[in-house]
């Protein structure tokens, strides 16, 4: 078979996590994310999917009395995500994120999208502008916008706008995106959208997916893994968990008897 | 007997008939009614009251509402007195307020939405910041000339008296810059994070921007009530009769800028007014009544100012 070697980008090992007022959201959770692959978070409300995708960035560092326990480790380098030591500014200069509403920044579409760039220090305004449109081009939305670079990103549509946001977390070169429910305020059209355009990113990096529809996960993933209470109840490749899953749980929750 | 009561009780809760029903609506409404009514008219009286006495002051002040009352220094002839050293006195004042409680105020304000963590000593600077707020202005005063007066030796002068109304200000600018930062979801905050932006990088291009226009207002109108003050300016030693001007900012010798005036006595709007009120020729009464008029435009064009620059700023932004 002519498949390409597998590698593995990024790795949760043990990991637990328990926000400020001592709730352990994450408990012992070990994920492997593979280069070039999507991988799909599942699972009911509050089973700490979003958690789990808001550690690799440090997300939780912005709210004191937050606490990790355990590693993610970052490969090539094996750097531990999630050591004291290692600046969360850092990682997340190498791991962009998208999140579930379009939170784009009332500035020009031009300048939502080189904002990553700006906090870098990038002061060439012809390399700025190059990549401005590379990154508009990778999240195809570069011919709906190229005439209004100058525009408010307000007056995009919704979709557009999550297109922006998947611009701006683009520009920057990053080695993992993750992305939080990213469709579930679009319409199906607008989804349709994202998730080609999610398919064709993988080329270029690593995809870590929370989605609330499962049919979003069969559809566009390469490996999926079930959570539920804090716990990773199984993880497997994307056609294994929703054809033949190893564990009852897992397969109750696809098949729809729970959740 | 007891079950017509059961039911009269129950038909207050759920009516069952088409006419109990239109019924509850129609009390329902009369409560909206009444309402309305006495919202209408609390409206209308505060209103009226603040027009009435615009309008009777303008009207008793117009004879000297003209080009030649602002150009005048005050005299002992109530003909020829005029506000010059009064409204030049009130600028220079606001301006060494403008410069130095708004760049404290508003980072003193980023500092505690965005920096300080959150434990039981900033709630105690909390409370006591917006408790300042409240501070009756003639203790600002007293601290100003025990403090600027006497220890630090300003004299009484327009740098006391800028300081002191800077003071003043303070808290108001403070609790309307967290006011506007609180503002800002937190959606937008962490996509700058997200892009591996600093703290500081956060609070420069996006806090401090898309908060502007609330801590603008928070601006304008604290010094819009600094520029009506005059219990604490009186207290740090305001003159009541001044014929000079401050010496000037620009000189035309090298290097061109001086800043003795800050160094010279004033007198502010309101103090000229009090001062002409407590004569007893009714020709001064006249002053006081154009100079009231004066003050109350002022305020009305900065607070106009205010609700305009926000209209403006915040047309761009909705979250």
């Amino acid at each position: 078979m002519a498949q390409n070697k597998l590698n593995m980008k990024a790795e949760a090992k043990n990991l637990n996590f328990f926000y400020a007022d001592g709730t352990k959201a994450l408990k012992d959770v070990s994920l492997p994310v593979y280069e070039n692959k999507i991988t799909a978070l599942i699972g009911p409300s509050g089973c700490g999917k979003s958690t789990f995708l808001r550690c690799f960035n440090r997300m939780h560092d912005l709210y004191p009395g937050n606490r990790y326990e355990g590693q993610i480790l970052l490969h090539p380098d094996n750097t531990n995500v999630l050591a004291k030591v290692v600046d969360p500014i850092e990682v997340r200069m190498r791991i962009s994120m998208v999140f579930q509403k379009p939170n784009p920044f009332p500035k020009s579409i031009y300048e939502n999208v080189a904002y990553g760039l700006r906090v870098r220090g990038e002061r060439s305004k012809s390399a700025v502008d190059d990549k401005v449109e590379e990154a508009l081009k990778g999240a195809s939305l570069w011919n709906e916008v190229k005439d209004r670079l100058q525009d408010l990103a307000f007056n995009l549509s919704g979709g557009q706008q999550q297109r922006l946001c998947i611009a701006r977390a683009l520009a920057t070169d990053p080695e993992i995106m993750l992305f939080d429910e990213p469709t579930s305020a679009l319409d199906p059209i607008a989804t349709v959208n994202i998730e080609e355009l999610m398919s064709g990113l993988k080329n270029k990096l690593s995809i870590l997916i929370v989605t609330h529809n499962m049919q979003q996960a069969a559809r566009i993933s390469d490996y999926t893994a079930y959570m539920y209470l804090g716990e990773m109840i199984e993880f497997d490749a994307t056609d294994k968990i929703f054809t033949n899953p190893s564990k009852k749980e897992t397969e109750d929750y696809i098949t729809g008897k729970f959740g | 007997m007891e079950q017509s009561k059961v039911d009269a009780e129950h038909s207050l809760i759920k009516p069952k008939t088409l006419e109990e029903v239109r019924a509850m609506i129609r009390a329902h409404k009369r409560n909206d009614f009444i309402f309305s009514s006495i919202g209408l008219l609390t409206i209308t009286f505060a209103i009226l009251t603040l027009l009435i006495l615009f309008v009777d002051l303008v009207m008793d002040g117009y004879p000297k509402l003209n080009y030649q009352f602002f150009t005048d220094f005050p005299s002992r002839r109530a003909a020829n007195a005029g506000i010059l050293s009064a409204w030049v006195g009130s600028l220079l004042i606001m301006l060494v307020t403008f410069i130095t409680a708004v760049p404290m105020g508003v980072a003193a304000g980023v500092y505690l939405e965005e920096y300080a963590p959150k434990n039981w000593f900033t709630d105690i600077v909390e409370i006591n910041v917006t408790n300042l707020a409240g501070v009756p202005s003639i203790i600002y005063g007293l601290l100003a000339l025990g403090l600027f007066v006497y220890t630090f030796h300003l004299g009484q002068t327009i740098v006391t008296a800028g300081l002191t109304l800077g003071l003043l200000m303070l808290p108001i600018i403070i609790v309307s810059t967290r006011e506007a930062i609180r503002s800002i979801p937190v959606a937008i905050r962490e996509a700058a994070y997200a892009l591996g932006a600093t703290k500081w990088q956060v609070v420069l291009h996006h806090v401090i921007q898309y908060s502007f226009g609330g801590i603008l207002t928070g601006i304008i109108i604290g010094m819009a009530r600094a520029l009506g003050e005059t219990a604490p300016i009186i207290t740090v030693g305001a003159l009541t009769f001044i014929a000079f001007l401050p010496p000037a900012p620009l000189t035309s010798v090298a290097p061109f800028i001086s800043f003795e005036w800050l160094q010279s006595g004033f007198t502010v709007l309101p103090i000229q007014m009090f001062s002409w009120l407590s004569r007893p020729e009714h020709a001064f009464h006249i002053n006081a009544a154009a100079a009231g008029a004066v003050i109350i435009i002022l305020t009305l064009v900065m607070n106009g100012t205010a609700i305009w620059l926000r209209y403006r700023i915040r047309k761009n932004i909705k979250w």
